[in-house]
């Protein structure tokens, strides 16, 4: 049964292959077949594999191909592991995946690198199936790694520019340095319990460890580490923002719907050792909730099209964090996905925008474009709406579900609660802020442009568009998954409780409509004062984060190295043979030639020995 | 027999290649890369051989001078036929990287290259200790000429410092060798070079230390490791290419071997004291070379300190010694032998096209030759330990290997994973990424790589992929080699906790 699994990540692997053995001799039309159809081929592969386990009532089923390596006990194989976690994450991120492939054949036509860039898409999609679908850690690793990899060269794809060079390596080695603690955590894992195996890997856990022990409380630590890096939480979030250097599809796919969720994955998935944790689960939920409302304040102060919605991607996988801090786990991946459907409308939205106005990024010199760019207008509208979780989208039924969770907890869930609330309130505001520049008021320019829009670029956005109001009302099949963790208890909660929860997004959209449509309220008043301007430059720089990591990394190690370039090592020889060089010369002198000097030498030296044998 | 056949085949084919040259000029190539092919196909023959029970899958064991213990004594187990290959197929690689550059004294030039690789196969063959130190010398001299001859602008120093370093550390080694005959002679009545022999040699005490210290050093000096490395970035930077790729991918290696065959079996005590200092050279090495890398501005000064960070890993899995870690050490040399071997090519190419090594002066190339730096791409990514290729199944298995013996060496070490990525990605944005500078090269005339050269790269890559995503063929071969070793010192780690 189910025999067809390893195909998902075979199919995008092979149009990978096929587009770099090529090398870009390809036409564009077939470039597009292979690229995009590949993609939408594992798409069908996946939902026949989704249909045959949902069916088959089994709570888990695993293929093995072959067994990677055997090292004294270190088994891990090309395993893949399907249950209902798997199955979400392997839909949305083929289904959405190949929405964005189809849209990229429109959006990246007038690119040279036509093929260079689908193929490094495909490797990007096969590497993503494979984390999660992976039995063992090691493998996921390999996916891990491999999205990193894909990630690093589509933010640098237009190459020519060092600046974008700049945002890939940066992207690359942030990400690196959660990879190498969650490297770390297999290791601790390995060592203490004897495999990498994901599921045997938890029930060791479970059996061998208490709750709250040191071993459960680095582990878990460590794969937060690696978390916290590849979804651009605290303190690791500096690389996202750049990394909007890379064309505007990438954006979609890779920094708002697959890999940046990549770390919720793994914290779900290896939920049983943060349960183990519990100091640790909850630093999970304050790192989401002071990244959510970190970048939510960033994001309000930005300009840039898309660096607003970078922001609001991590402000949102901070609410992801938060939920899976609180034990709200399928709330968790449930956000993930429906910030999959309406983040990629967004970034596919905010795409279009982009192409049709000759590659403007200034929301503030658009304005007025609601009828130039109708598609764009309406994406944005229902991506912005879900994303404010306004009442019956999609984002709503997620973000409800996890700050309910939030307020169930003990201890410390009121305040989540209340910051999570704050952070709907800001997301409202930076939402329609740009909502309103950009399609609103007057038009600031860019006024004889067409929207670009074939119908290989429409269309997934109307899907997109379908999935963001309606996916809400999806149920995803992932309580066996979490089954034994999860408190199902239905908490009454008051109807003020979920009123509060409606109302407040909706007063932040009341508010930027003062202050951004209607002119009632003045942005410029209010950024008249010192403390306001100031602030402002503050939030713009993303809370001067790049700055201190630059003066207390980045530069210290140049210097450092520059210093060191002509390693002092080398020179300690160099040392030594100028001190051989000066003895030899210093004994060359004693080599005069002169009998009389040879002649007192030697009455020197017996006089010498003589006085110590005399003496001895 | 086989062993001697192969060693004689390459002392032969370089005499032959040497006297070619006097009735053409290209005939040497030809004789080399013919021994050498046939070479290859020789020791993939052994593969199919069984091991003897003691694991030796060849023997040939002669008397030689009895007197003194010493014998014409060679054999090879799964280790040793793992590295054979290596060898033998680096050097087909060697002779292709030389094909077209070296038209100066090629009948020399290519009797040097064999002679040295007839020396490697000796050392990784001779289980007598006498021969083993004579094959040593062997593949030193004819690398000093390669180096000191068709060298670059600065060769004469840098050939003398190899030889200084090698020849200072070789010596230590000999006055070990010889105390190990000694101790042998004084614990059972006669002098033995016999390496069985020498294992049963009881090595507790300041004297077993001090003459595990010859061994270590002139291995580590070998590998190299810090603080015995220095001598390595001078003599790539001014190697010939096919030089750079013998130094890297095979020289390198026989001191990793020495360590994994000698300086840990011979002195399990002293080597059990002295592990966490090893592996915080490793730790060091690792961390230090990666660093002083990212600042080089001379391309192959940079990928020669990335070998000397690369090379920690291996030094950190033979010292925490249990069979993840010294899978690992296995597999990073093999590994490493095949990516640097390739960056080595990828500079020396560059540096034959541009005429420079200054990294400062490049830029842009992408768009030139897209060949050269898709090769170049795979094979930085290779480097900086991307899993599905060999350095990774390396690095991670000597890590996690590690990790068991030493929790914080091997998180030290661990650095060295982030370190990688900033210079390999560093290259490839001076090189590679960024604005082509058109007026500084010929406007723009850069040659893609050619036929010959991508189908030795293709090769390149085929073997790191197969090694990333099925090592279990090469794992397989090091397997009871790694465990005999460990079962011999079992005793000693149980009662110690992990070398």
């Amino acid at each position: 049964m189910l025999t067809q699994i390893w195909l998902m990540p075979t199919l995008p692997l092979l149009g990978f292959l096929s587009l770099v053995l090529t090398a870009g001799t390809l036409p564009k039309r077939a470039v597009a077949v292979i690229g995009a159809g590949s993609i939408g081929l594992a798409f069908l592969v996946a939902l026949s594999v989704a249909i045959q386990f949902l069916a088959s009532g089994e709570e888990a089923v695993t293929q093995s191909l072959w067994v990677w390596m055997s090292v004294g006990g270190f088994n891990p194989g090309f395993s893949f592991y399907i249950d209902g976690l798997t199955v979400v994450m392997m839909l949305v991120i083929t289904g959405v995946g190949f929405l964005i492939h189809l849209y990229s054949t429109g959006f990246m036509i007038d690119d040279p690198s036509y093929s260079r860039f689908f193929s490094y898409m495909n490797l990007f999609v096969a590497a993503m199936l494979t984390l999660v679908l992976a039995d063992n850690l090691v493998l996921l690793y390999l996916g891990w790694e491999g999205v990193g990899l894909c990630s690093y060269l589509l933010i640098g794809f237009w190459y020519t520019n060092p600046e974008n060079g700049y945002a890939a390596r940066k992207a690359f080695v942030v990400t690196r340095v959660g990879d190498t603690s969650m490297a770390l955590g297999l290791f601790l894992l390995f060592a203490q319990l004897g495999t990498l195996n994901i599921q045997d890997m938890l029930h060791a856990a479970e059996a061998e460890w208490q709750v709250g022990s040191g071993m459960a409380i680095a582990a878990a630590l460590l794969l937060l580490g690696g978390a916290v890096g590849k979804s651009a939480q605290l303190p690791l979030q500096t690389w996202l923002p750049d990394a909007m250097a890379g064309p505007t599809p990438i954006s979609a796919l890779i920094h708002a719907a697959t890999m940046v969720t990549a770390g919720v994955y793994l914290i779900a998935r290896t939920h049983v050792v943060f349960e183990l944790a519990p100091s640790v689960q909850e630093l999970v939920a304050w790192i989401g909730l002071i990244t959510l409302l970190m970048s939510g304040f960033t994001a309000m102060a930005q300009h840039d099209i898309k660096r607003i919605l970078a922001y609001s991607t991590i402000s949102q996988i901070g609410y992801m964090f938060l939920g899976l801090g609180v034990g709200a786990w399928s709330a968790a991946i449930f956000h993930l996905m429906t910030h999959a459907f309406f983040k990629a409308l967004l970034f596919l939205g905010a795409g279009t925008v982009i192409l049709s106005l000759h590659h403007e990024h200034d929301i503030f010199k658009m304005g007025g474009k609601r009828k130039q760019l109708p598609v764009a207008f309406l994406s944005f509208l229902i991506g912005g709406l879900a994303l404010t979780a306004f009442p019956f989208t999609s984002g709503f039924f997620s973000k409800d579900e996890i700050l309910l969770a939030a307020l169930a907890l003990e201890g410390p869930g009121t305040i989540l609660w209340l910051g999570g609330v704050i952070g709907a309130f800001f997301t409202g505001i930076y939402t329609f802020r740009l909502i309103f520049v950009v399609f609103f008021g007057e038009s600031k320019g860019h006024d004889q442009e067409k929207e670009v829009a074939g119908w290989n670029m429409a269309g997934p956005l109307f899907v997109l568009m379908l999935l963001s109001l309606v996916g809400g009302f999806i149920s995803i099949p992932v309580d066996a998954v979490f089954a034994h963790g999860e408190e199902h208890a239905e908490h009454h909660v008051s109807t003020l409780i979920h009123g509060i929860m409606i109302v407040v997004p909706l007063i932040g959209i009341a508010i930027s409509y003062l202050f951004y449509c209607s002119g009632q309220l003045s942005i410029d008043k209010l950024m008249a004062s010192k403390l306001a301007q100031s602030l402002h430059r503050f939030w713009f720089s993303g809370w001067g984060m790049d700055k201190l990591y630059d003066g207390l990394f980045v530069r210290p190690f140049v210097a450092l190295a520059r210093l060191n370039s002509k390693d002092f090592i080398d020179w300690l020889y160099g040392l030594l043979v100028s001190l051989t060089r000066w003895g030899n010369a210093l004994v060359v002198k004693s080599q005069t030639g002169y009998l009389r000097w040879y002649a007192l030498s030697i009455a020197l030296g017996l006089a010498v020995l003589l006085t110590l044998g005399v003496t001895l | 027999m086989i062993l001697l056949l192969l060693i004689s085949l390459l002392f032969v084919g370089g005499l032959l290649a040497w006297l070619a040259e006097m009735f053409d000029k290209n005939l040497p190539r030809v004789v080399a890369i013919s021994s050498l092919i046939i070479a290859l196909l020789v020791m993939l023959t052994l593969l199919g051989n069984d091991a003897n029970s003691d694991g030796w899958i060849a023997t040939l064991d002669w008397q030689w001078i009895p007197q003194f213990g010493i014998g014409f004594y060679l054999a090879a187990d799964g280790l040793s036929v793992l590295l054979l290959i290596l060898t033998a197929f680096l050097g087909v690689i060697a002779v292709a990287a030389a094909w077209d550059e070296i038209h100066d004294r090629p009948g020399f030039f290519y009797f040097n290259l064999l002679w040295t690789l007839a020396g490697v196969i000796g050392v990784f063959t001779a289980l007598d200790l006498f021969l083993f130190f004579f094959f040593w010398e062997v593949m030193l001299i004819p690398m000093y000429f390669i180096i000191a001859i068709w060298g670059h602008e600065n060769k004469n120093y840098a050939a003398m410092k190899f030889f200084i370093f090698t020849q200072v550390s070789g010596l230590l080694m000999l006055a070990a060798i010889l105390m190990m005959a000694f101790l042998h002679s004084v614990q059972y009545g006669t002098p033995s070079f016999r390496y069985e022999d020498l294992l049963s040699v009881s090595t507790s005490g300041m004297l077993g230390t001090l003459t595990m210290l010859g061994f270590f050093i002139a291995f580590t000096t070998k590998l190299p490791s810090v603080p015995f490395h220095s001598w390595l970035p001078d003599a790539h930077s001014q190697a010939p290419t096919a030089g750079s790729v013998i130094l890297a991918g095979i020289l390198l290696k026989t001191g990793a071997y020495g360590l994994i065959r000698f300086a840990v079996p011979l002195f399990p005590e002293a080597s059990l004291a002295f592990a966490p200092v090893a592996m915080a050279l490793a730790a060091i090495s690792i961390v230090y070379c990666a660093k002083v890398a990212f600042a080089q501005e001379d391309i192959k000064r940079l990928i020669a300190y990335t070998s000397v960070s690369h090379m920690g890993f291996v030094t950190l899995g033979v010292y925490a010694w249990n069979e993840q870690a010294l899978q690992g050490a296995v597999m990073t040399m093999l590994a490493h032998g095949l990516s640097a071997a390739a960056l080595f090519m990828l500079a020396g190419g560059l540096q034959h096209r541009i005429h420079t090594r200054h990294m400062p002066d490049m830029g842009g190339f992408w768009g030139q030759v897209p060949r050269m730096s898709v090769v170049a791409l795979f094979f930085s990514v290779a480097a900086l330990g991307m899993p599905g290729l060999g350095n990774f199944i390396g690095e991670f298995l000597a890590l996690l290997g590690a990790f068991q013996a030493n929790i914080l060496f091997t998180a030290i070490a661990a650095l060295g994973l982030i370190l990688a990525s900033v210079y390999s990605l560093w290259v490839i944005q001076k090189v590679f990424h960024g604005d082509f500078a058109k007026e500084k090269y010929d406007n723009g005339q850069l040659s893609d790589l050619n036929q010959r050269e991508m189908t030795f790269f293709i090769l390149m890559m085929l073997g790191l992929i197969w090694m990333g995503l099925y090592p279990q063929s090469f794992l397989n071969l090091s397997e009871p080699v790694l465990n005999g070793l460990l079962s011999m010192t079992a005793e000693l780690t149980q009662t110690g906790g992990g070398l």
